[in-house]
């Protein structure tokens, strides 16, 4: 994309991106505040993002804060990312109805929605993109996934503000969107005024900006000049620098397999609940059990998928017992998968660095920590 | 991930806890399969197992699965007769590809139940004997009371199998051998060096028995072994089955002892 078709919005221009969104039949799911937590809501309105809302992330600790300017995209991120508008936690795969002796089996119709997403960090867009190849690049791929895959436009955000648990500049992720995205906003807070450098990313997404070239009132939508880039980027780098965490990726996945028997498992098992909050925050875990429902009287059956979580200890139960029923050989399946044998599996790490597993532990187990401890004391 | 409907066209009991059902499509084509991979049966309404293939590939005729009932599915399972309908998907998973043993020995180590995920692997052997040298079967089992196949034991025994069987224990009535399958490894007429080996079991007995077979000189890469985890999907989304790296029902079940050796080696993946 050559620099011609990026432009630069006001809040009222950023409004009319949403008008313009809802009028192409898309519900725009942006952030929104509820009981003090970011969370994804369908929206209409710039009035409903969080203005003026950053928040304070640490380990096992999340709290909203006023931040005393009027930044819509404040915040790092909310305990969900999108995942569960694209893989929903509980899911009908067929129903079957009993007539006499046979059983006829329907499988359930997919009607995505088409859903405009607004306000995607740069760690989501990577975690979409490692769902995209864990769900849809495979032998038998996730057809449910993949057709609401299909009906979303991607309009990313860069990340201005990263969290006390962000990591993403040690994953390669982030903070500023690379790929995966219709549009990407930087939100600018400068004296120059309140404002978003808008960059496409697809045809689509350049479409959608000459459209709104011409719908916009024009103190609303502006070509960018050379001074905004420069701040956008900025913006970006800032951010890169502010990381709240660190983690050494350097041969992680050989270190992670060598140490397979470390003290540190047994460690980290003695803080934690094994209460599932990382798997089901992360953005890319996707794990699913089947639920098989049946009525009263036998008559009709259907199968649910759901979220499911390594850390359960029927999860991998088996006649007569779980293969793993301590938590320190549940923990070590979670970490190793994400960080190792992910990358045997799907050419990539499972990790983005949102730090949300981090962030949610109610045991503030810190995923990074935890290597830095085995590298520390390799066996 | 949606079943096709199979009716129960046939039931054996094969032991106190174990039987087989036999299968055949509502509607469409047998299922064709290769030795070694299993399929996702449903128990409507219950819910689904994996369950590895028993009968033969190479002849047509009813599905087979052998399952003990040992849970709420097995057991729904174990309660259909004759004319019920049944949930099946796949088939999935590796198979042994026996193949592989022609010209050379080939040795079936087999543990408890595990002795059908082998048997279409013995059958696809014996409908092309010519191509093998000699064939030994090895099993061990609880009790006597807990020999699956009997009469295919002995219809084996006629075609020129070698088939020592052991139990773990035994009434005085019993003749036979008493001790691990292991046991047997060192007495059976085979020539490690040109071997392919097949075992399947509980995992800590396709162990040992490896450790055994290598032990006499077979090389790992020349040991196959089936391993179980639980299954949710069959294709590799669920999660369940991973074993560090492995999705045992897509990289397996069937794996290289080779592949997978070190891995057996720690507690708990």
């Amino acid at each position: 994309m050559d620099n011609s078709s990026e432009m630069i919005l006001r809040v009222a221009g950023l409004q009319s991106l949403i008008d313009l969104l809802r009028a192409q039949a898309w519900v725009v799911v942006g952030p929104t505040v509820r009981d003090g937590a970011i969370v994804h809501a369908p929206i209409e309105s710039v009035d409903q993002l969080p203005r003026g809302i950053g928040d304070l992330q640490d380990g096992g600790s999340y709290r909203l804060r006023q931040r005393g300017d009027e930044a819509l995209f404040g915040y790092s991120v909310g305990p969900q990312g999108w995942k569960s508008l694209l893989f929903p936690s509980r899911e009908l795969l067929w129903s079957g109805q009993r007539d006499g002796a046979d059983v006829a089996v329907e499988p359930a119709v997919v009607d995505p929605p088409r859903l405009a997403l607004l306000g995607v960090r740069s760690c989501d867009l990577h975690a979409i993109a490692i769902h995209d190849r864990v769900l849809t690049e495979r032998a038998v791929p996730d057809a449910a996934y993949a057709a609401r895959r299909d009906n979303i436009f991607v309009v990313a955000v860069t990340c201005s503000d990263p969290g006390g648990t962000c990591f993403c500049v040690s994953m390669g992720t982030g903070p500023v969107p690379d790929r995966g995205f219709d549009l990407a906003l930087t939100e600018l807070l400068d004296p120059a005024g309140h404002r978003f450098l808008v960059v496409p990313g697809t045809a689509r997404g350049a479409q959608v900006l000459d459209e709104l070239r011409a719908l916009a009132a024009d103190e609303a939508a502006m070509p960018a000049d050379e001074p905004d880039r420069l701040a956008a980027r900025d913006v970006g780098a800032q951010a890169a620098l502010r990381m709240g965490r660190a983690l050494d990726v350097d041969g992680i996945r050989d270190l992670l397999y060598a140490n397979t028997e470390h003290p540190q498992w047994e460690d980290v098992a003695s803080r934690c609940l094994a209460c599932t909050n990382c798997t089901l925050v992360c953005p890319t875990c996707f794990c699913t059990s089947v639920d098989d429902v049946g009525d009263l009287t036998g008559s009709t059956t259907e199968r649910w998928r759901v979220w499911d979580s390594c850390f359960n200890t029927d999860f991998s139960y088996l006649h007569g017992g779980s293969v793993r029923s301590s938590v320190s050989s549940r923990y070590r399946q979670w970490a190793t998968h994400k960080l190792a044998s992910w990358v045997d599996q799907f050419g990539t790490s499972g990790c983005v660095g949102c730090g949300r597993c981090i962030t949610w532990c109610p045991a503030a187990i810190d995923i990074t920590a935890e290597v830095a401890a085995i590298r520390s004391r390799e066996d | 991930m949606v079943p096709r409907p199979f009716r129960l066209v046939g039931r054996r009991q094969d032991t106190t806890d174990t039987f087989t059902v036999l299968l055949e499509p509502t509607e469409g084509d047998p299922l064709g399969f290769v030795p070694g991979q299993f399929t996702m049966l449903s128990a409507f309404g219950v819910g689904e197992v994996p369950v590895s293939v028993s009968g033969a590939a190479h002849v047509a005729g009813p599905l087979q699965h052998t399952v003990r009932d040992v849970g709420a599915v097995t057991h729904a399972l174990s309660r259909a007769s004759v004319g019920d309908v049944l949930g099946v998907r796949g088939p999935y998973g590796t198979g042994w590809d026996v193949a592989h043993g022609h010209g050379k020995d080939v040795v079936f180590v087999a543990g408890g139940i595990g002795l059908a995920p082998l048997r279409p692997a013995v059958l696809e052997v014996l409908s092309h004997r010519d191509r093998y040298r000699r064939v030994v079967v090895l099993y061990g089992t609880r009790s006597p009371d807990d020999l699956l196949f009997a009469d295919s034991l002995a219809d084996w025994q006629g075609q020129g199998v070698e088939l020592l069987v052991t139990v773990d224990y035994g009434p005085p009535s019993w003749a036979g051998r008493v001790g691990l399958v292991t046991t047997l490894i060192p007495r059976a007429g085979f020539d490690p060096k040109y071997t392919l080996a097949f075992v399947c079991g509980p995992e800590v007995m396709m162990r040992r028995s490896a450790m055994a077979l290598v032990e006499r000189g077979v090389t790992p890469d020349s040991i196959r072994v089936s391993l179980e985890r639980n299954m949710r999907c069959g294709v590799g989304l669920c999660g369940h089955c991973q074993f560090r790296e492995l999705f045992i029902c897509v990289d397996g079940p069937v794996l290289s002892y080779a592949r997978v050796a070190g891995l057996l080696g720690y507690r708990e993946v």
